[in-house]
């Protein structure tokens, strides 16, 4: 059964966020043609979660395309294929499809939709009938699991010789490695909310 | 702050945050230009500030709109830069330049004002043991304000209204949870974190950095009149925290004779 979860965000609570997590997709394929399609079906933010960094990424990406949506300025041809730019930092959209959407060799697949109505239980099963992968619940762990770090560095540019993100905190006391690794993740993370929120500035 | 989140709001706030009830705001502070709450972002389970920059209505809207879009911005990407070369800022987490609002990083802690002042009280507070440690203490602060204002120097940033109600001092993370429910005595430990970025420029004018350091200076010197002395520990380690600091600290001295404005414009 594909694990969907519903999520309200603050300030938003008539646009609630329907989640899903998948790996191991064999057919992104067929999905991607939906989207060029226009299949209204199929209106879905579909994301790589190979160039995922967390969950509040993709929730500042959301908010960020209901908000643009809500004062009728979306860049895109609507909220769902909005969510997929608002991962990047870069005002190009063909860009940000290219790099953040699905593509033919998408394996990792984040599925997103906003929608208030449809119930969770009509996108899980529709999501269940026409993705065909492995559903994880969508969580930081399972993202992690996915996800290609050097690659998000690259994407963002996060690869500057002088004082790397998070230098000014290195350091001090022996801190385990879990939690170090817990912590540049932080860091790269609110460099790369400040890119996506800036977009287009 | 506030402890009745319950009272309404002096001003609505723009979309979307109209949308939620005045409880998911708890003002903090107001300036002239912002006002500043604790609220929810982008999650419900993640606290994060929000400052809103209302319309000034005795200015004509499209100048209004242009002014706020500026210095919103202005603001917001000094953060991200500051950020991104390791200078410890609030991260931003959204933005919206049209409607004048952007949500940063919760800065955990408080600020160094306030941090000095109850250290003062205390140190005060218990005259016998003047063991000596307390200038250490304190000379140790500001070598770590030093750092940091060198740091931000250093990555081309000058912030325009240092004082030490600008610079919070962030407790260490507790990772171990036993002594996390302790009272502690007031203390200086934590590290610096520069806030309020409202009036920063991207500068590489040592004039600039020099008016910087002119205004801390004078902000603690009038803030914190006992620990005046120290404020040389400050200088000391600023000067030797990056290439260019000692042309800064010449600069400084030609800025105390004359004072903050070279220009004599405005």
């Amino acid at each position: 059964m594909a694990q969907l979860q519903t999520f309200k965000l603050p300030h938003l609570p008539d646009h609630p966020v329907h989640i899903a997590l998948f790996r191991d997709a064999r057919n992104a394929e067929f999905l991607r043609q939906q989207l060029l399609d226009g299949n209204t079906e199929f209106e879905y933010a579909f994301v790589d979660a190979a160039v995922v960094l967390s969950t509040t990424q993709v929730f500042a990406a959301v908010f960020r395309a209901v908000n643009d949506m809500m004062k009728q300025r979306l860049k895109s041809r609507n909220v769902h294929s909005e969510i997929v730019h608002c991962f990047s930092g870069n005002n190009n959209i063909a860009t940000s499809f290219r790099t953040f959407g699905i593509t033919p060799a998408t394996t990792s697949l984040l599925a997103i939709k906003v929608s208030s109505t449809l119930t969770t239980e009509q996108i899980q099963s529709h999501l269940q009938e026409h993705v065909q992968g492995t559903s994880l619940p969508f969580s930081d762990a399972s993202i992690a699991e996915l996800n290609d770090l050097s690659k998000i560095r690259k994407i963002y540019k996060l690869d500057q010789p002088a004082g790397k993100p998070g230098g000014a905190r290195q350091g001090k006391k022996g801190k385990n490695a879990d939690q170090s690794a817990g912590e540049g993740r932080r860091e790269m993370e609110a460099v790369v909310l400040g890119m996506m929120a800036l977009r287009g500035s | 702050m506030t402890d009745t989140a319950e009272e309404p709001l002096s001003f609505p706030l723009p979309l979307p945050f109209s949308a939620s009830p005045p409880a998911a705001f708890t003002p903090l502070t107001q300036g002239a230009e912002a006002h500043v709450y604790l609220t929810s972002y982008p999650t419900t389970s993640s606290p994060a500030i929000l400052k809103y920059r209302p319309p000034k209505l005795y200015r004509h809207p499209l100048l209004d709109r242009r002014l706020t879009r500026a210095r919103l911005l202005a603001e917001a990407r000094t953060l991200v830069k500051c950020r991104r070369e390791g200078v410890d800022v609030p991260g931003v987490l959204g933005a919206d330049w049209e409607a004048g609002w952007i949500c940063m990083e919760v800065v955990e802690g408080g600020s160094v004002k306030a941090a000095l002042e109850g250290w003062w009280q205390d140190v005060k507070g218990r005259k016998e043991e003047g063991s000596g440690r307390e200038d250490e203490v304190l000379s140790d602060l500001m070598g770590r304000i030093g750092r940091a204002v060198g740091k931000l120097h250093s990555v081309g940033v000058v912030h325009g209204d240092l004082t030490t109600s600008n610079l919070m001092l962030r407790p260490a993370k507790k990772w171990n949870l036993d002594a996390a429910g302790k009272e502690e005595r007031p203390n200086l430990e934590g590290d610096i974190v520069i806030i309020d970025f409202g009036l920063a420029m991207q500068s590489v004018q040592e004039e600039d950095k020099a008016v910087d350091l002119y205004v801390l200076e004078r902000a603690f010197g009038s803030t914190h009149p006992w620990a005046e002395d120290m404020f040389k520990k400050v200088l000391r380690v600023y000067s030797e925290s990056y290439k260019g600091a000692r042309i800064v600290m010449k600069r400084l001295e030609d800025v105390r004779m004359r004072g903050r404005k070279k220009s004599m414009i405005g």
